[in-house]
């Protein structure tokens, strides 16, 4: 695998190695400090400059987390829904009282916030009011529309669509089979879920028009929206696979673009917040940031270890945070 | 990947047993730590921080298999226990009652998360001595329960009469003759004969053999077993084995095992057997396998779930061994003549 991408241009020699000591499962950036998510209820938090340092959040395992620039939304198994700030202070926002686990985690703009529990999906705003919504099954996974107004809730057989602070009946998209995550498409036009099936279904919300994307080989685990939501890229393969939305029938008719091929899956891929690029994480450890134009690849981390299973970009698109299950992570300056 | 984490599910009929056993799990000096994903909360009464309660949701898979379906509560749990593997040896899985355990064993090779950081240990079966014989009448969830078993405890042995409990044995075989059967008071029994059996595994399918054939299940139960005693006739199809027990045909559920000297034509044989579970799928509870191709020095096994077939070269032919090739099927209305008469067909 690196033998194959000997003479591809590299960053690799920009990273800044961090050793959590424990499986990484998400990473963000709060402003200019990385965020490891760790799966034994930890963050590590390394700042642009100082120490790395680790911040117990959850009494159990950490299921499910999300983030806006100033706070990680995380969700564990001892039922609790815990915010945790750049400089380490966790806030409790909810606990469960049957403690069941918190299986989903959503952020919306301007400080609205979902989780799920089993059947219910909560939303609290900014204000702090709560209002809980229950779904025929267990939700598979949650996700703002853009403006936060709206929550798209997966479920098996189809979605919800609910407008938390309306009174008004929640939406329901149908389609059989079980949806997991959700992806609500940055123009509001189009919501997407992963299926138990290696496929993603989608909906254009206009006219709910159903578009199926297929030809997977293992269940689409990580999807993210390129910036300006032109496309959306994809794992589910051993290539990258972007799925074209530039046009008013989404990908409806058309064929993904492939990019970066390998020999092995696609475990993650995060979106540049400014350019049409992508961070590619493969299953034995290779990290390759891509361009969507032209398929040109610069090397972040080399393929020779545990699965990649954490990436985020910076705000800026300055740094890159690569995380992956063995607890070997980094944090590459790309500014 | 020898890391995976072994997982074992424990089904049988409301009242069985399940939570004896699985409290007796619990509550022995073993050193192992288990999470457990149980259905009802609170019948467990050892303190564990790893309990997870799951709602039975079986989610139909649009793939065109009819019978493909998985438990989605399960996909979603490993992925969250796998999150803190390390804190535990082993998983352990309590179906209801009323459960299918098709949907449980079809989740470890349908969702490719769960099978690359788990494996499937073992079905094991707890079967009400008193009551089974009732069940196997009326509950096709029972019947089912017994045919999918890799390991068998027919419990509550004290409440019934010696000649009953060899009629019952009897019966079990006539549905199931693979499982491990193994008498049972209060779920007494030996760890490992419940636990790390590895029945799903294809390096462990050497030995395909009916269990009672060898006698190996009888040796763990703390009756005395007289096998010499005389039978009454007239039972349907009831006759004699050499091992004493009554030997039933079930008229639902049966087993077929076949086998042959002549190497297999490959080209022949996976266009049938896939033909074959695609159209009798439903029917089809487990199948395995060990076969052996022509112009092939590896041994092939195979195993499968209702319309599910995972299989592999094992490992090369030892000299002086035997090649032979030998199928099973535990299924419901088998088409006996169908299936004998396609794996004839499937000689090279």
């Amino acid at each position: 695998m690196t033998d194959s991408r000997a003479n591809t241009p590299s960053v690799v020699e920009r990273t800044r190695p961090v050793k959590t000591g424990a499986p990484v499962v998400a990473a963000h950036f709060l402003r200019e400090t990385a965020a490891f998510v760790l799966g034994e209820g930890a963050i590590v938090l390394v700042p642009r400059a100082g120490e790395a340092r680790n911040v117990s959040v959850h009494d159990g395992a950490i299921l499910a987390t999300a983030a806006d620039a100033k706070r990680i939304l995380t969700g564990g198994d001892d039922g609790k829904v815990v915010a945790t700030d750049a400089e380490g202070e966790s806030t409790i926002l909810a606990a469960d009282a049957k403690q069941r686990w918190i299986d989903h985690v959503a952020v919306g703009p301007a400080g609205v916030l979902a989780w799920s529990v089993g059947r219910e999906a909560c939303v609290r705003t900014a204000k702090g009011s709560e209002r809980t919504l229950e779904v025929p099954s267990t939700v598979g996974g949650l996700a703002f529309a853009p403006k936060g107004l709206r929550l798209a809730v997966a479920h098996y057989n189809g979605l919800t669509l609910w407008f938390a602070n309306a009174q008004s009946e929640p939406e329901r998209l149908q389609w059989k089979g079980s949806h997991l995550d959700v992806a609500v498409s940055p123009d509001g036009r189009f919501v997407i879920t992963s299926m138990q099936e290696p496929t993603l279904h989608g909906w254009r919300l206009a006219d709910r028009k159903d578009m199926r994307m297929s030809g997977y080989g293992a269940r689409v685990r990580s999807l993210d929206w390129s910036v300006g939501g032109k496309w959306l890229a994809t794992s589910g393969s051993t290539q990258l696979i972007l799925w074209p939305f530039q046009g008013k029938d989404g990908p409806m008719g058309k064929a993904p673009r492939i990019l970066a091929p390998a020999e092995v899956q696609v475990e993650v891929v995060a979106c540049h917040p400014k350019q049409e690029a992508v961070a590619v994480g493969y299953t034995d450890g290779l990290v390759l940031l891509v361009r969507i134009e032209d398929g040109a690849e610069v090397l972040a981390r080399k393929g020779a270890g545990a699965p990649i299973t954490a990436l985020a970009w910076s705000a800026t698109g300055a740094a890159l945070a690569v995380g992956a299950e063995d607890g070997e992570a980094g944090v590459i300056d790309l500014g | 990947m020898s890391d995976k984490v072994p997982v074992t599910v424990l089904t049988g009929y409301l009242g069985a047993g399940k939570t004896t056993l699985l409290n007796r799990i619990l509550s022995e000096p073993h050193g192992q730590k288990y999470a457990v994903i149980v259905n009802e909360f609170g019948e467990i009464g050892i303190d564990n921080d790893l309990v997870v309660g799951a709602d039975e949701e079986i989610f139909e898979m649009n793939n065109g298999c009819i019978c493909c379906t998985v438990r989605g509560d399960l996909v979603r749990i490993i992925d969250g226990l796998m999150r803190r593997k390390g804190k535990f040896d082993a998983i352990i899985v309590e179906t209801t009652g009323l459960a299918d355990p098709a949907p449980v064993a079809q989740t470890f090779f349908m969702d490719d998360n769960v099978g690359r950081k788990a494996k499937l240990d073992a079905v094991v079966t707890v079967a009400d001595a008193r009551w089974l014989q009732d069940r196997l009448k009326d509950a096709p969830e029972a019947k089912n329960q017994i045919a999918f078993a890799d390991v068998i405890l027919l419990n509550k042995t004290d409440l019934v009469e010696p000649d009953a409990l060899s009629e019952l044995e009897a019966r079990i075989r006539g549905i199931n003759p693979y499982a491990k059967l193994h008498k049972t008071e209060r779920c007494r029994i030996a760890l490992p004969e419940v636990l790390g059996r590895n029945a799903f595994d294809l390096d462990r399918i050497m030995e395909i053999e009916p269990e009672f054939l060898g006698g190996d299940g009888h040796h763990h139960h703390d009756h005395d077993h007289d096998h010499a005693h005389d039978h009454e006739h007239g039972h349907g199809h009831a006759h004699h084995h050499d091992g004493g027990l009554k030997h039933y045909h079930d008229e639902e559920m049966q087993s077929v095992s076949l086998k042959t000297d002549r190497p297999l034509d490959p080209d022949k044989f996976f266009p049938w057997v896939q033909e074959l579970v695609q159209i009798e799928g439903p029917n089809i509870l487990r199948c395995k396998g060990i076969l052996s191709f022509k112009d092939d020095d590896q041994r092939f096994v195979f195993q499968g779930v209702h319309m599910i077939l995972d299989g592999d070269h094992q490992r090369p032919w030892q000299p002086g061994e035997k090649r032979e090739s030998r199928i099973v099927f535990i299924g419901r209305k088998l088409p006996m003549d169908k299936i004998r008469e396609g794996f004839a067909g499937c000689a090279a």
